[in-house]
């Protein structure tokens, strides 16, 4: 053997992942089981992306891989390498020039397009899973669409603490039918997982499971009438490389005396905007 | 002013130099060869090819050179080549009782057909460091007897044929295949097998000494452990007929069990089973028990609550592939969630000092 199918994955792996994203895509939050390949890296570092991704990639894509909003992060330059090499597509860091993009915890500032792929890195996909363990149990909850559960357990938040205590994963509700979990991305970006023009696929590979959202589908985060959702971010910040105000920022600590400065997660976002910047002042 | 970090991809590239640096040591010391590795380390490929469920043992040991020693790395490595290799059917089950024997022992009988062989094992060797190996010392070949090529019957038959054996289900032609469809529970006893042999030593063994002490007890006798070669074989459509394509080292265990019987069987033994890949005792007797403990509720015994017991639990977590990902992917960055973390356990204080001080 000298080399590697398309994109690693034989024909007949690509076809049962695509049944599966098939599936997802009809049946909007429902978790898909599949059977899920020993990838190259380890489970936990995006083997369920790295799948899907290999399953709709297509020679003519390019292909935007981000991590923690960022393009140079160490498994975020791994898994593009790993496609450059394996597959011989294109690659972009700048979102409106991507066709697919996989991400692990966020959702890129940059508004999405009809015809773009957004596939996201999935650590357990369960969203129930923290208040019940049991596989054979939460799957009768989601058929049953007994989500009593997790109601009383954002309540008892808003007792306890006077707020629904999630700053990531926070769970939504697609289509007014089943509970998911959008991956630990911070709710900040919970609002743009609604009524997205692009596609968006979460693959599990360690739990063998695929869900999707379809284009426009309608995803409330969860909430009660006198405590609504808000998404947060760092309070009275602003990006301080390129002065953003409405995108995620990462705190660093920049001193060993309580320095700190605040930067945009999403680096794409942030260098636009430096050479934007740049332009406008030449 | 702070410039966002570049450099992951020649960071990443360094770290890679240095690890094939530092996995080659000093350049006094002579390169390991992958034949040294297969030969005298043999025990640490056995387990590389049981849990990496590939039986290579040149494959196993190159991966064992390349992992640094790091037994899970090398497994991990191997079953990535694994998953690339096309599937060309299914063998016909593995006859062991046509097994030529290197070591077999029964606990439960003085002797038997086929008698008790104690083969190389550090059963009985007293743990004290042999400071010669320290050295290169010749060592004498060891004493041979004949070789018999005699079926040697499996020791539970004995009991089987008394009827008080519990029979077990032949299984049909179609075996599930668990890296082919995803596990989903409850699983049949055949996956479960399948995900015993290539789970974790360390866990089984661990469970099944669980077992031992109490959590979900069901003292087991090992009836019979045997280790040795075995014949492979396929059948082949387009030919008509069977052929051998291997000649595998496998461990076999039959645990005997006592069951006191319910409403509709009568009180007899029953078998926990292991079987693993190359000379892997040690598992193979842990699979057997964990076998044994997760057929608790198919027998109608009484369920503690043990997770020995709990087939969800077990069959979850014993795969140290997955466990070791999972668990070493909290490495990789998480800026982001610990960001929204932060904010939020800033925002819970502000709010409770606020209504600390209304309240003062």
């Amino acid at each position: 053997m000298t080399d590697y199918n398309f994109a690693y994955l034989d024909e007949a792996t690509k076809r049962m992942l695509r049944r599966a994203i098939l599936k997802a895509v009809a049946i909007p939050g429902y978790q898909v089981p599949f059977s899920s390949r020993e990838m190259p890296m380890p489970y936990g570092w995006g083997t369920g992306g790295v799948q899907v991704t290999a399953a709709c990639l297509v020679p003519e894509d390019t292909l935007k891989v981000i991590d923690q909003g960022a393009d140079d992060t160490t498994n975020a330059v791994s898994i593009r390498k790993f496609f450059a090499r394996v597959a011989g597509v294109a690659t972009t860091e700048a979102t409106a020039q991507a066709s697919v993009i996989q991400t692990r915890h966020r959702i890129p500032e940059t508004p999405l397009t009809e015809g773009q792929i957004l596939v996201f890195q999935v650590p357990i996909p369960e969203p129930l899973r923290f208040l019940e363990p049991r596989e054979t149990e939460t799957r009768t909850m989601h058929a049953l669409e007994d989500y009593g559960l997790m109601q009383v357990r954002l309540y008892e938040d808003i007792a306890k603490h006077g707020e629904i205590a999630r700053a990531y994963a926070y769970p939504v509700r697609v289509e007014g039918r089943y509970i998911m979990d959008p991956s630990p991305i911070p709710k900040f970006d919970n609002p743009k997982l609604d009524n997205s023009p692009a596609l968006q696929l979460f693959g599990a590979g360690r739990e063998c499971r695929i869900y999707a959202l379809p284009p426009y589908t309608h995803v409330k985060s969860l909430d009660f009438e006198d405590y609504p959702f808000t998404a947060s971010k760092a309070a009275g910040q602003v990006c301080a490389i390129c002065g953003a105000e409405d995108s995620y920022l990462d705190e660093v600590i920049t001193d060993d005396a309580g320095g700190r400065m605040f930067v945009c997660s999403d680096t794409d976002y942030c260098a636009t905007r430096v050479a934007a910047q740049a332009e406008d002042a030449a | 002013m702070y410039v966002a970090v570049k450099g992951g991809e020649r960071a990443i590239n360094n770290a890679h130099a240095w690890l094939d640096d530092a996995r080659r040591g000093d350049r006094d010391v002579p390169d390991l060869l992958i034949d040294q590795i297969r030969e005298q380390l043999a025990l640490a490929v056995d387990r590389v090819m049981a849990e990496g469920a590939l039986y290579d043992p040149d494959l196993a040991a190159l991966a064992l050179k390349q992992a640094r020693g790091d037994v899970i790395e090398a497994v991990f490595l191997i079953r990535a080549f694994r998953t690339t290799l096309p599937r060309f059917g299914t063998s016909q089950p593995v006859d062991t009782g046509a097994m030529q024997i290197i070591r077999r022992i029964s606990a439960t009988y003085k002797d038997a057909p086929g008698g008790q062989v104690l083969g190389p094992t550090f059963d009985y060797t007293h743990r004290l460091l042999d400071f010669g190996l320290a050295q290169t010392p010749d060592i004498a070949t060891a004493p041979e007897a004949e070789v018999s090529t005699a079926s040697v019957p499996h020791i539970l038959s004995h009991l089987d044929a008394e009827g008080l054996m519990q029979r077990e289900d032949a299984g049909g032609p179609d075996v599930p295949d668990l890296t082919r469809a995803p596990l989903e529970f409850p699983a049949e006893r055949p996956l479960r097998l399948q995900a015993l042999t290539r789970g974790d030593e360390g866990f089984l063994l661990s469970l099944a000494y669980s077992t031992q002490r109490g959590y979900g007890r069901n003292h087991a006798f090992v009836g019979e452990l045997r280790i040795g070669n075995v014949r492979v074989s396929a059948f082949l459509p387009e030919l008509g007929f069977e052929i051998e394509f291997a000649e595998i080292m496998i461990t076999e265990c039959e645990s005997v069990n006592q069951f006191q019987g319910s409403k509709t069987e009568p009180a007899q033994f029953t078998r926990g089973y292991g079987l693993v890949f190359g000379q892997s005792e040690r598992k193979a007797i842990s699979m057997a028990l964990v076998d044994r403990a997760l057929r608790a509720h198919e027998l109608g015994e009484d369920l503690d609550g043990a997770p020995a017991q709990d087939e969800e639990f077990v069959l979850s977590h014993c795969d140290n592939i997955q466990s070791s990902g999972f668990l070493e992917h909290i490495k990789l960055p998480h800026y982001v969630d610990f960001q929204a973390e932060l904010e939020l356990i800033r925002k819970l204080r502000r709010d409770a000092a606020a209504a600390q001080q209304a309240a003062e």
